[in-house]
């Protein structure tokens, strides 16, 4: 009997635990601004009613990367008044022939347009457009439009890396606050950085990144962890756990989709730059700013110019302008003061097209400034570097095809690992 | 309860609710009307959740699961695909099965088939006509599904190795070799080497229909190894060391051969599955190349009760659930979590309802009117 008691008594206070744990996270008001770039109101338009859109996803909503075109997606669809049958929406297809079958399947069904949102289903899509000329294809962060020449088929992306250099100005702020008040010294402004893989697309946006920081915190350094895989959740943790141990970082930022990073953050109140949207919950006192690229414009827009008959783009790149990259509230519990001022001034620097992210003169390669760099833009299967990136004193990105191309380690930043 | 009440209750002891007796075999028709009435009860609870949980129409839901596996052209030809895709690594991994050898390897045998038959396509590729690449790949994937399955044998023949936890590794070595693969072939960074680069060695069509190369040569393996296992003498070899190793032994069947030889096929008949999945189907290896079906691959043989041909049926209830779900998914709006809930529930009822057909139950007032 008394064990009994004993075990129903410690069973309601895990429980009452538990609850309590839960409430205590929700009762924080929140510290948030408006969001500092935030979506943009889009103009409505009539669409046809057998209209169809097919979007093949490589994961469903569990994952924040396919969550992000789902939302955009659904958000273009009630704009329109769409209805549910109009949008097609094909969740866990893998990077296979499925998504052959499945593209396929989608234009048994007469849709007008089929998007697919992962880099690896480009190669299963291009057979189905050729065989279907009457359909659009569009593919978002592929890189063979611009070489293959099909009329129906094509890439976008979004220059996000302008995004992340406005997050990296939210950071660099941070550190200067952190030196001024004697908590560290300047020489210790150690950025840590949690990639998923060493592609362009993640070096593009962690070098962006830095520069920001750096644009406003000239000591700053930063050292980048890579986990291979784009979400896992114990391996993002620990690389932000082995920066902030081992590396002396005493700030993370990271391009991986889980919430290992900013719940490492969280545990060692470490502040965090996030990405895919505001990790404020999980992170309330440690979360300062996240950068996003928004889908929607690119929805409204293939939209549009299919029901009015006109041409898609080969290669569409997003901008701040398109609405295309976003950037959440700041949190003025963790961000240092100023932090909105100064990301505005450089929102309409950007605006007028007077900031260059990859400017030559604000960066070296080993010890020495880059004049010249080929990029590998023609994505032919051969890895030949052969397009001139850099003119005009800065490097062309998302210009000569809109996925990133921009792959150089610069002085400053050091890979701990590159395996993957 | 203290120590003095326990004596007081022994006495009073009941005779239990239910009693469970093992049955006689049942005529045939009732073991269907059995697996039939698992099948109804297993609809109905599944229209009730969902009539819970979603407030949609199950009879709507039924419809479009049957529509995602059979509603158009494409369908159909990718249904029968997969159907026979998971029915050939069924076959191949029964007669390991029946000799009670856990190969829970098929994975990886599928894996290292599909690996080496990409290696050749990317390396061998234009440098000899196709004819002969298609024999190079079908040679490389059947030698590497061997020796992916001889390995795991040969430490279970003569070092009583756990051949379960033994051909589990293996799966993970192979996985681990795609994903090295993929890094030296691939440089952009996608998880996957696809067409673009494995350009040659694609089986021809079958009449104009893709993947129905496949579907033919596995219907044929398929009925030589039911005639293998059912009339050969190897086969017969194989159900005595299933049953009793000693038996075996005693009637002179060399055990550790039988072992050996057995994985051996077992192995090679994966191989083949990788080859026919990459050469004929996918032109692409990743690490989801056989994308978990060496472990629903179990499920389909022991539903056919390791019986070869039964398995078309195990591996279409499988496949047809499977793909049926995933158009749920997308019609509903629903996650595709949901779907997977109605085919658990669906192979929880079938699984479950071989427990009546080998049990009977008896109910405690039956028992008391026996006694009596």
């Amino acid at each position: 009997m008394f064990k009994k008691t004993l075990a129903l008594i410690l069973a309601s206070v895990m429980a009452l635990c538990l609850l309590a744990s839960c409430g205590g996270s929700t009762t924080n008001g929140k510290a948030m601004t408006e969001d500092v770039l935030p979506r943009p109101t889009l103009t409505k338009f009539t669409v046809a009613d057998d209209f169809k859109i097919g979007v093949i996803c490589l994961h469903d909503e569990n994952s924040t990367y396919d969550l992000n075109f789902i939302n955009a997606v659904n958000s273009v669809r009630d704009l329109l008044g769409l209805k549910k049958e109009q949008v097609i929406i094909k969740t866990g297809i893998p990077e296979g022939d499925e998504c052959t079958t499945t593209a396929e399947d989608l234009v048994s069904q007469k849709c007008k347009i089929i998007f697919a949102d992962s880099f690896g289903h480009e190669q299963y899509l291009i057979p189905v457009a050729k065989a279907h000329p009457e359909v659009e294809f569009c593919h978002a962060t592929g890189t063979k439009a611009h070489t293959e020449n099909l009329p129906n088929y094509h890439n976008a992306f979004a220059s996000i890396y302008e995004g992340r250099y406005l997050a990296g100005i939210a950071a660099g702020l941070k550190l200067n606050e952190m030196i001024k008040a004697g908590k560290i010294k300047a020489e210790e402004a150690v950025i840590g950085y949690v990639g998923a893989f060493t592609y362009a697309e993640v070096v593009s946006g962690l070098t962006s990144f830095f520069l920001g920081a750096r644009s406003v915190c000239p000591t700053a350094t930063m050292k980048v962890r890579f986990t291979g895989s784009w979400y896992d959740q114990a391996k993002e943790q620990e690389a932000a756990n082995a920066l902030m141990n081992q590396d002396k970082c005493v700030l993370i930022s990271q391009h991986a989709d889980s919430l290992g990073a900013p719940n490492a953050c969280e545990e060692k109140k470490v502040p965090n730059v996030s990405y895919n949207g505001s990790t404020y919950d999980a992170g309330p006192n440690t979360f300062i700013i996240s950068s996003a690229i928004n889908w929607a414009p690119y929805f409204h827009y293939i939209i549009k110019q299919v029901s009015e008959g006109k041409a898609i783009d080969t290669d569409w790149n997003g901008t701040i302008a398109t609405g295309s990259v976003v950037l959440s509230g700041i949190n003025t519990d963790v961000a240092a003061k100023g932090t909105k001022e100064a990301l505005d001034k450089a929102i309409a620097e950007f605006k007028a097209g007077t900031l260059h992210v990859f400017d030559t003169s604000k960066f070296t390669v080993e010890g020495k400034k880059l004049d010249t760099y080929l990029a590998d833009v023609d994505d032919l299967g051969d890895y030949v570097k052969e397009t001139e990136a850099i003119k005009d004193g800065y490097f062309h990105e998302s210009e000569y095809r809109s996925a990133p191309y921009f792959d150089i380690n610069i002085d400053g930043i050091e890979y701990k690992n590159t395996a993957f | 309860m203290t120590a003095a009440e326990r004596p007081v209750k022994a006495e009073k002891i009941k005779a239990p609710l239910i009693t469970i007796t093992k049955r006689d075999s049942l005529p045939p028709y009732r073991r269907i009307l059995i697996r039939a009435a698992a099948i109804v009860a297993a609809l109905l609870l599944c229209s009730v959740i969902t009539l819970i949980v979603t407030k949609s129409n199950p009879i709507e839901i039924y419809k479009t699961m049957f529509s995602g596996a059979f509603g158009n052209g494409i369908r159909i030809i990718r249904t029968v695909y997969e159907i026979s895709v998971l029915l050939i690594i069924a076959v191949a991994i029964t007669p390991a099965f029946k000799m009670k050898f856990w190969n829970t390897g098929a994975e990886g045998q599928v894996l290292i088939g599909g690996l080496t038959t990409a290696m050749v396509m990317l390396y061998l590729g234009g440098k000899v006509p196709d004819g002969l690449l298609i024999v190079v790949m079908a040679a490389a994937a059947i030698g590497a599904g061997v020796i992916w399955g001889v390995i795991p044998a040969f430490f279970k023949a003569y070092w009583k190795t756990n051949e379960t936890l033994f051909t589990l590794m293996m799966n993970y070595v192979a996985i681990q070799l795609v994903e090295c693969f993929l890094k030296i072939a691939d440089k952009t960074g996608s998880n996957v080497v696809g067409p673009t680069m494995l350009k040659n060695g694609w089986f021809p069509k079958f009449f104009g229909l893709d993947y129905m190369l496949d579907v033919v040569i596995i219907a044929v393996l398929t009925v030589l190894v039911y005639i293998y296992l059912r009339y050969s003498k190897h086969g017969y070899e194989i159900s005595v060391v299933g049953e009793s190793e000693n038996t075996a032994k005693y009637i002179g069947i060399n055990v550790k051969k039988v072992i050996i030889r057995t994985m051996a096929l077992s192995g090679a008949l994966c191989g083949i599955a990788g080859l026919l999945i990459v050469g004929g189907a996918s032109h692409s290896i990743s690490a989801e190349t056989a994308g978990g079906r060496g472990f629903t691959a179990i499920m389909v043989s022991w539903l056919a009760k390791f019986n070869p041909l039964l398995m078309v049926f195990s591996s279409l209830l499988i496949v047809f659930l499977e793909r049926g779900a995933g158009e749920v998914a997308t019609v509903f709006s629903l996650n595709k979590s949901f779907s997977d809930i109605l085919t658990g529930i669906i192979l929880f009822f079938i699984i479950g309802c071989e427990f009546f057909i080998n049990y009977k139950l008896h109910f405690r007032r039956q028992a008391k009117e026996e006694r009596v």
